[in-house]
């Protein structure tokens, strides 16, 4: 919404069309003209694309068993949006998602293998609070360099996923490296009482709870606590805030150890529950769709959870399209773009999401 | 001199511009002629970058005609202002720093083609640098340029647009004073080869020196055109500040009064001991600020802006380091102390724009109104924010500024007029009943009746004891409501006058860089 029209509007109409329907309509067209686009790259490639969306249909919401596939989805995207959003509301960008999953990973995967066969609520404490903080130390790397007024975070945390993957590598195929398999650079499976619990005979796990919940918890913060009002000053003016006292520097280093702690969270849901070891390139750029999810949500906390559900469908829809249709996987890719297109170009045309 | 008095090159007549109900300019004539550096003086705010921006179309006159060699034009864009010979040397603004001086230029050429011909204006520049004494090595990334250097390449880029009319505003504040006398011989080149010059400033030393003619303005309005060879400093000084003295017998709740010279026996409220600032991102460099202030008196600060005022404040709040001297809040040396324990301290701030440092966009009225006190508001345990306590309190403090009719709690700031954010965080600042307030310009963009509730705030909040430091242009407020005047120039304190002493000509001299009698 420009400011103009919000000038012009009294402050009591404002309330429920333009906060509630003005949004969700836009957003629905939105995602119809990505919709309608991504059918003519299909039948650029010769497919039918209503049969492509009924395919994707059937297996992301049709069954059951589809469903909770998308919750398995949902739950590293929804961890990675959350970290991007909470640093955008004080004003920052993070683009490291990527990088904090694989590093929160990491030190998660050093506990497990470290620390062997421990009492299960004990070892799965241990993976969590490591990751937590494997990811949350990453981050503050460019929190730290952004604070000091030295470096743009956008640059540090967008190289730093580089850095990420090639430092888990050099563990995977080096130290770490399972040796009874010898094609596969993985390490060995971790001991049982590391796996997160999962719901009945699902793949979904416990990140769901932990995804859900930090959802919730930032919503309630953000609205409600002190610290939630010193975020939104800082990041609504940040030369103001400065000027009555607000701890800014506190404020942007803490945000973006807690974002990277959960995007560390994601890592661990990943290893722990999903794949059982680490593996190279686990993370098939959950952070950067993570980030795409945040701004597609306007950084609320609840938006995303919303928009995690649906880029965790078309994600889903990507590999199913790869098989029933025999497109290459990156297709999907086009969407997601098409998608980001979309809302960059209503976030330039506003300036104001 | 050889001016054509015969043939105008630049003529306004009536030029009017108006921002909504505010006139920037009234009835503006003014006539400039090729051969001549012409002058328009005034204090900040009487009219001067208004007239400028009109001139070289930025701005588009709401009334009234510009001429041009006879002919009336119009100047939609400064693009069209270039084509018709008008030029605007910038100080910093239109530079890129990674390029190379003479890509600079090329830049801007008005002929500028696909493909550019590096050589041939290369000794288009040269053969301009020449004859006008301007020095420049055009293969120097821009970055790598002094500031002297970067104003010859700015003249250089508007001279090769075939500019006849050059306007030059403020051109000397970024220049140390031995560069000023060859920016001044650049001058005298030009006029001899008939260009006309626009010269605008504040400075009257350099007006006595270099102009022609000089028109003064005042309240956007032209208040006199004088020839040099007739202007005497204080006939300017007159007509930049108005003719009538300021009457000081205005203030209608007096202050006990304060014997000045049992200060030393009182603890200032807040106090800066010697100190220097180093200048940050194009501020002012603070030298040796010694200042006092005491509960219950008003201290004003004249000068003209951006000689030190924002700076001054900005180290007595803690956002900035010092570094030399101390500074004391109430008794205690608070040299380290951080903003938010100054702030709790009993320093308020009025700044000097709302908007950009005293509120929150996207906040509500009522988030606004506790900016920084938000600790005390908090319930379990104070993590959690008490809204309809906020609600309360910033319902009464904003009843105590507005007589009438106060704006909604839950209206977001951005969606208030100027003066009812000024209004609003006046009430916040002044109702944390402040030992010490920093008073910005506190009734700028006020009518004239809200202007004058705005003073008598000040003199209520100095009755119940607050220690008031008060910057403002307006003399006639300052003399008013002041206790004290000090006057900044160049970021240092040039005077420090008791009330008997307050005289609009001595200060008018003093603010403008004249040596204290």
């Amino acid at each position: 919404m420009t400011t103009e029209q919000r000038v012009l509007l009294p402050n009591n109409v404002e309330d429920i069309f333009t906060v509630v329907f003005v949004p969700v309509i836009r957003t629905i067209a939105m995602l119809l003209f990505a919709l309608i686009a991504f059918g003519l790259v299909l039948l650029l490639f010769g497919k039918n694309p209503l049969q492509a969306y009924s395919d994707i249909f059937r297996n992301t919401l049709g069954s059951r068993y589809a469903f909770s596939e998308v919750l398995v989805k949902l739950i590293p995207l929804l961890l990675c949006a959350l970290a991007v959003l909470l640093p955008a509301r004080l004003g920052l960008v993070n683009v490291g998602g990527e990088g904090q999953i694989y590093l929160g990973a990491w030190l998660a995967t050093w506990g497990a293998l470290s620390f062997g066969d421990l009492p299960r609520p004990l070892a799965l404490t241990a993976v969590l609070v490591l990751g937590f903080v494997g990811g949350g130390l990453w981050a503050a790397i460019p929190a730290f360099l952004r604070a000091r007024g030295w470096l743009n975070e956008v640059i540090s945390t967008l190289l730093l996923n580089y850095v990420a993957i090639q430092f888990i590598n050099y563990f995977i195929f080096g130290a770490w490296r399972d040796p009874e398999s010898a094609n596969f650079p993985q390490t060995v499976k971790f001991a049982d009482s590391y796996r997160l619990p999962q719901f009945s005979d699902t793949r979904v796990h416990l990140g769901l709870l932990l995804g859900l919940l930090a959802a919730l918890l930032i919503f309630l913060v953000l609205r409600y606590t002190r610290w939630g009002y010193a975020m939104r000053a800082i990041g609504g003016n940040p030369e103001a805030a400065l000027r009555h006292g607000f701890p800014i520097t506190r404020y942007l280093i803490l945000s973006m150890v807690i974002a990277g702690g959960l995007a560390g969270l994601a890592g661990v849901g990943e290893v722990m529950a999903i794949q059982g070891r680490l593996r190279p390139a686990f993370s098939p750029g959950y952070g950067y769709v993570g980030f795409l999810i945040s701004w597609l949500a306007g950084h609320s906390p609840m938006g995303a959870v919303g928009m995690a559900f649906l880029l965790a469908i078309i994600a889903l829809g990507g590999d199913t399209l790869q098989i029933t249709q025999n497109v290459p996987f990156s297709t999907v890719n086009i969407l997601m773009a098409l998608i980001l297109f979309v809302v960059l170009g209503d976030f330039f045309r506003s300036k104001k999401v | 001199m050889n001016i054509d008095q015969s043939k105008p090159l630049l003529e306004t007549r009536g030029l009017t511009k108006r921002f909504g109900a505010f006139v920037a300019n009234h009835a503006i004539d003014l006539v400039v002629y090729a051969g001549e550096v012409h002058a328009i003086l005034g204090e900040n705010g009487a009219g001067k970058s208004t007239l400028m921006k009109s001139l070289y179309g930025f701005h588009q006159p709401s009334a009234g005609e510009i001429w041009l060699k006879g002919q009336p034009v119009t100047i939609p864009s400064p693009e069209t202002g270039r084509q018709l010979g008008i030029g605007m040397v910038f100080q910093n603004f239109t530079l890129i720093p990674a390029m190379t001086a003479l890509e600079n230029i090329a830049l801007f050429l008005p002929d500028m083609r696909g493909r550019l011909n590096y050589a041939a204006i290369e000794k288009r520049v040269q053969a301009l640098s020449e004859r006008y004494g301007l020095p420049l090595d055009l293969r120097r990334r821009v970055g790598a340029l002094a500031i002297g250097e970067r104003q010859r390449l700015e003249i250089l880029k508007v001279l090769l647009s075939d500019a006849r009319i050059l306007i030059f505003d403020e051109p000397t504040s970024v220049l140390a004073p031995q560069e000023v006398e060859g920016f001044f011989q650049v001058i005298q080149r030009l006029k001899a080869d008939g260009y006309a010059i626009l010269f605008i400033t504040h400075k009257l030393p350099e007006v006595m020196a270099i102009a022609d003619r000089i028109t003064v303005l005042r309240h956007g309005a032209v208040a006199g055109l004088l020839l040099r060879a007739e202007a005497t400093p204080a006939g300017i000084i007159r007509l930049m500040l108005g003719k009538t003295p300021p009457q000081p017998t205005e203030r209608k709740v007096h202050a006990p009064e304060i014997d000045q010279p049992n200060h030393s026996a009182r603890t200032a409220r807040a106090e800066l001991r010697g100190v220097t600032v180093l200048p940050q991102g194009g501020g002012v460099q603070l030298t040796a600020i010694n200042l006092q202030l005491f509960g219950g008196e008003i201290v004003g600060v004249a000068g003209v802006s951006g000689n030190g005022q924002r700076e001054i404040g900005d180290a007595l709040l803690g956002l900035l380091p010092l570094a030399q001297g101390e500074r004391w809040i109430a008794g205690q040396e608070a040299s380290f102390w951080s903003p938010a324990r100054i702030r709790t301290s009993g320093v308020a701030c009025i700044p000097e724009d709302v908007l950009q440092m005293g509120a929150i966009r996207g906040m509500t009225v009522a988030e606004n109104m506790i900016l920084g006190e938000q600790a005390r508001y908090g319930m379990v345990g104070g993590a959690v924010m008490n809204w309809p306590r906020v609600q309360i309190a910033a319902e009464r403090a904003l009843s105590q500024v507005f007589a009438a009719k106060s704006p909604r709690l839950d209206a977001l700031v951005e969606t208030l007029s100027g003066g009812n954010l000024q209004r609003v965080v006046v009430a916040r600042e002044v109702g944390r009943q402040p030992k010490v307030l920093l008073a910005y310009y506190p009734a700028r963009g006020l009518d004239v009746a809200n202007a004058e509730a705005m003073r008598q705030l000040l003199l209520r909040c100095q009755s119940e004891g607050a220690g008031i430091l008060f910057f403002s242009e307006d003399m006639e407020e300052l003399f008013a409501l002041s206790d004290r005047l000090l006057v900044l120039y160049h970021g240092r304190i040039v005077g420090n006058l008791s009330r008997s002493e307050f005289d609009v000509h001595r200060v008018g001299h003093l603010m403008t860089g004249g040596q204290s009698s």
